[in-house]
């Protein structure tokens, strides 16, 4: 028993220290993203300028083309060629933060380098942390702090080793991580423990990791969602001849066309609102089970309910007239404020059954004892 | 092998055109309502009828409802609700003179049930009704129809790509509509194009998905009408059985009767709470449960279960939680003579979290004073499971456990008023017609007692006993909500149609082929999504490369325009010259 608990302390210490190496490596990471933006911008990319300047307009040629060329097939295969929807603009997307510039790349590749380091080094943190407690690690807002951020790093880098073109998010997703981590070990940190009966049961592990899944996924769209806007705001000035400033256009010429951030935003958000719709309804069959009701418009139920309406009417808006574009993603992103405010600010500012997660004191009799 | 590029023309007629031309393609590819302009209505209620309608179940509307949903929701979060803490409530009334009547007034104690709530939710549930039952019908009229012909110039297409192939075009054509068949394509020949169409399931999925919503929003109705949820404390040993004056309070939805509850009945064995002994969690449960022999119906079996927080009883539409538990120690009250005139476990309510514990032990019958006159005797009892020990002086229990259990009663005789027809708590005293047992000093007569201790009441009154068996009890809630099934049914079906929805495109796939101006047979493919989608193009690719192998490629002719596959189309021909 005592032994137990002095190896359980020691992978206690562990998770901390690799939390904070996590920590050190993606301050690294982040340096050589920044880095990979400066020397970039060495390179003169104005690809949206020269699309959007009524001048050269004609010229460009939109066209992509998908080349699916087969192993073994021997045949030249025919080419397809894609064109744009009537109406939108015709952008050819950035060429990323380096742009273009080979310096920059490779301070790209070093910086996706040590985010998979840090990812390892943090996924490692939390896994220690849950065998220290013998149980998931999301007992608290410290362990949820630590998965979420991990979790989010961990859908990114999916996305890259899937060959999307997403690695401009890399700068973004450090930052954050950075706070959020910074934040976790300093307010929220919570010495290892084990869970209150209520929280003991399999749906913990179905409904909140499913959560914390769709928290990360929402934040890589809601990053797009905020890129898109501003690259937006970008072309249509390019288009009606203005001139940005000479750092928003450095910036944003090596984003993507807006058009592409849109989608990138709405295929993200699209493709895990099945999956939060899944995770509010596990966590109506938990509280069937645990407080005698599946509904009870508990703050935090209130709050997952409301998250998922902003975002049922950010796919709706999607199909609406008058409300596609900027419209529709400033309603992606009030979902995911929604989202955020579930969950730190009904954590801390709003009590209700849910309040396990507390900050430091110990959860306690949330269930009627 | 000619690859056509784009040659855009800037200016308006060129999109309009364009957006004509996809325009038959692109019809019916979704059921989505059409956006009207707004016209406002000539004439007559009917025609005002029929445009609030309109306007009700349109996109625009459904998502401006949505939207409010969402913004209504928000004050009943962040307000105290009376359906769900009541106590927070009053407590918001004495804090808020001013505020809560206003709140009063705008339902915002009770958002979920309120007016404006309901009134936001039933317009878009009506709205819902009103979209789905037209998109249904559409969808079916879709089914039975087929995919339309090929646009004009297929090369105004999001996707789309050509060859010339030595092929004769009767040739392609067959070969294509077995390909697209194979793929599962509906797929038909019109003119001199195969039409076809795929991701059918979609338009099912979001159809099944809104259905689904309506379908959770009636169970959940249901089940608010109907529902019933009673409380009943059970000491060790002692049984309920699940009729209504069984329990010790209940709630109930208005369309509820008794007759609804349940049948069963159970006993309980053991409850069992072990607590964390150490660290910052010091004193919270760690096990948490209690052993049932239970029985379905009026004579069904005995079957024994051990329910926990997160694992209720399940019998029927019924479940059965564990929602509190405490101590209920078993004394004994002795008259002058000796004569036994109460024995039993006295459950005590626990007053904080290491279960420092208070009640009243009431004995109503068979007790006579010294004097041999009929009274009743009633003693206050303050229990702790672990003493901090006679030198911390207080009855504050110090660990949830039974480490250390110490009882302290003060003693009354007189007439507890039980029969006066006013119902009695069982856990509080009515002291009016009560006189204190006096000690030696005049005080109140009081005692701490160990378990197995006897005290003795003043001047023969008699004695009581601290017996060593000390029970537990377990309170337990008895929800009954039917339509439970019906909201899990409805949520999985609205996430399978989810899914659906969002992950199925449905698109189109147009193969023409004809006889170019040099006879030579031109192929043109397109693709068409109902949103635009990597997928489309990658899919129309695939397509291509496999009708490639059939009909391969032949040479292009020396002077190819980039138009040539314009120009197969003769009904296209002029209006292209027109436009140059
Ligand atoms: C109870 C409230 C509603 C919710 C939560 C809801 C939710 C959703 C969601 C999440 C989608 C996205 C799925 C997809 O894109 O296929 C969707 C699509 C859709 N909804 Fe709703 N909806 C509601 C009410 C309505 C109403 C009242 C209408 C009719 C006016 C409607 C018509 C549609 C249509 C036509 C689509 C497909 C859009 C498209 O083709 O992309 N919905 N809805």
């Amino acid at each position: 028993m005592t032994l137990a608990a002095a190896t359980n302390e020691s992978l206690a210490e562990m998770s901390n220290v690799l939390i904070y190496s996590a920590m050190a490596v993606y301050t690294l990471a982040f340096f050589a993203y920044i880095a990979e933006w400066i020397f970039g911008s060495r390179s003169k990319v104005a690809r949206t300028a020269a699309a959007l300047t009524p001048k050269t307009q004609a010229k460009q040629a939109p066209a992509v083309t998908v080349n699916k060329a087969g192993g073994t097939a021997v045949l030249e295969r025919p080419k397809v060629v894609v064109r744009a929807a009537s109406g939108s603009r015709d952008v050819p997307d950035g060429p990323g933060a380096h742009g273009g510039d080979e310096q920059g790349d490779l301070f790209g590749r070093i910086a996706v380098s040590l985010t998979v380091l840090a990812f390892l080094l943090a996924f490692g943190g939390v896994l220690t942390r849950a065998l220290s407690v013998e149980r998931a690690p999301w007992g608290n807002m410290y362990e949820f702090n630590i998965t979420f951020s991990t979790t989010a790093v961990g859908v990114y880098l999916l996305l890259l080793a899937l060959k999307k073109n997403v690695r401009w998010l890399g700068l973004f997703l450090t930052t954050t991580v950075l706070l959020d981590l910074g934040l976790a070990v300093t307010v929220l940190y919570t010495e290892s423990d084990q869970l209150v009966p209520a929280l003991d049961s399999y749906w913990l592990y179905i409904h909140v990791s499913t959560a914390i899944l769709c928290g990360a996924v929402f934040y890589v769209g809601a990053v797009g969602a905020v890129l898109y806007l501003f690259k937006d705001a970008y072309e249509t000035k390019l288009a009606g001849g203005g001139r940005p400033g000479t750092f928003a256009t450095s910036v944003l010429e090596r984003l993507p066309a807006a058009a592409s951030l849109d989608k990138f935003a709405y295929r993200v958000n699209a493709a895990v609102f099945p999956l939060w719709t899944f995770t509010i309804i596990a966590g109506a069959i938990w509280a069937g089970d645990a407080w005698g009701r599946y509904w009870g418009w508990d703050p935090k139920e209130t709050w997952s309910f409301i998250t998922w309406v902003a975002y049922a009417g950010y796919l709706h808006a999607r199909a609406t007239a008058g409300w596609k574009g900027r419209k529709a993603a400033y309603l992606a992103l009030a979902a995911f404020g929604c989202w955020l405010f579930n969950y730190y600010g009904v954590n801390i500012f709003v009590s209700g059954k849910h309040s396990y997660a507390d900050v430091g004191l110990g959860a306690l009799r949330s269930v009627g004892f | 092998m000619s690859k056509t590029t784009t040659d855009e023309t800037p200016g308006g007629t060129d999109t309009r055109d364009q957006d004509q031309d996809l325009g038959a393609a692109a019809s019916q590819l979704s059921t989505a309502p059409t956006e009207e302009p707004p016209n406002l209505p000539s004439l007559g209620v009917v025609g005002w009828a029929r445009w609030f309608w309109r306007q009700l179940t349109s996109m625009r509307v459904a998502l401006l409802l949505l939207l409010l949903l969402s913004l209504g929701a928000i004050p009943g979060s962040l307000i105290p609700q009376t359906g769900i803490d009541e106590t927070k409530v009053a407590d918001f009334r004495e804090q808020h003179e001013v505020l809560a009547p206003i709140y009063d007034k705008l339902g915002l104690f009770d958002v979920y049930s309120s007016v404006w709530f309901s009134a936001i939710y039933i317009l878009l549930f009506v709205s819902l009704i009103g979209c789905i039952v037209p998109r249904t019908w559409q969808f079916v009229g879709q089914l039975r129809g087929r995919p339309p012909g090929a646009p004009r110039r297929l090369t105004r297409l999001p996707a789309h790509t050509t060859w010339r192939t030595g092929a004769a075009p009767e040739q392609v054509r067959e070969a294509a509509l077995a390909l697209l068949q194979r793929r599962r394509f509906r797929a038909h020949l019109v003119g001199d194009a195969v039409a076809a169409e795929k991701g059918y399931l979609r338009e099912v999925g979001n159809l099944v998905f809104h259905f689904s919503l309506i379908v959770m929003l009636v169970a959940f109705a249901w089940g608010q009408l109907f529902k019933s949820e009673g409380n009943k404390l059970v000491v060790e040993g002692d049984g309920f059985s699940n009729t209504l004056p069984q329990y010790d309070d209940i709630k109930s939805g208005s369309l509820f009767d008794a007759g609804d509850l349940e049948p069963f009945s159970f006993t309980v064995k053991d409850f069992r709470g072990t607590y964390e002994r150490t660290g910052p969690n010091k004193g919270t449960p760690r096990t948490y449960e209690v052993d049932l022999a239970y029985s379905e119906g009026a004579y069904g079996e005995e079957k024994k279960t051990t329910v926990k927080v997160n694992e209720p009883l399940q019998v029927g539409d019924a479940k059965v939680y564990l929602t509190s538990h405490g101590y209920a120690p078993v004394v004994t009250v002795r008259d002058g003579k000796g004569k036994v005139v109460f024995q039993d476990a006295v459950p005590l309510l626990p007053l904080d979290a290491n279960v420092t514990s208070s009640g009243v032990v009431k004995v109503l019958d068979g007790y006579r004073n010294p004097e041999g006159e009929k009274e009743q005797l009633g003693f206050q009892a303050f229990f702790v499971p672990t003493f901090g020990g006679s030198a911390t002086g207080t009855m504050i229990s110090q660990f949830p456990a039974l480490d250390y259990p110490v009882l302290a009663l003060n003693a009354y005789h007189g007439d507890l008023k039980a029969n006066s027809g006013i119902p009695q708590s069982v856990y509080q005293m009515d002291k009016t017609k009560m006189k204190e047992f006096k000690d030696a000093d005049g005080e109140l007569f009081k005692k701490l007692l160990m378990p197995g201790e006897t005290m003795k009441l003043p001047n023969g009154a008699g004695s009581v006993t601290f017996e060593k068996d000390i029970k537990e009890w377990a309170q337990f809630q008895v929800v009954q909500e039917p339509g439970g099934g019906w909201a899990l049914g409805g949520a999985v079906a609205a996430i399978g149609g989810l899914a659906a929805s969002l992950f199925i495109q449905r698109r189109r796939v147009w193969v023409r082929a004809a006889a170019g101006p040099d006879g030579v047979t031109v192929v043109e493919m397109a693709g068409l999504g109902r949103s635009e989608s990597a997928k489309v193009p990658e899919e129309l690719g695939d397509l291509a490369a496999v009708l490639y192998d059939r009909v391969p490629g032949a040479p292009d002719p020396d002077d190819a325009s980039p138009d040539t596959s314009d120009s197969p189309d003769p009904q296209a021909a002029p209006a292209e010259g027109a436009e140059k």
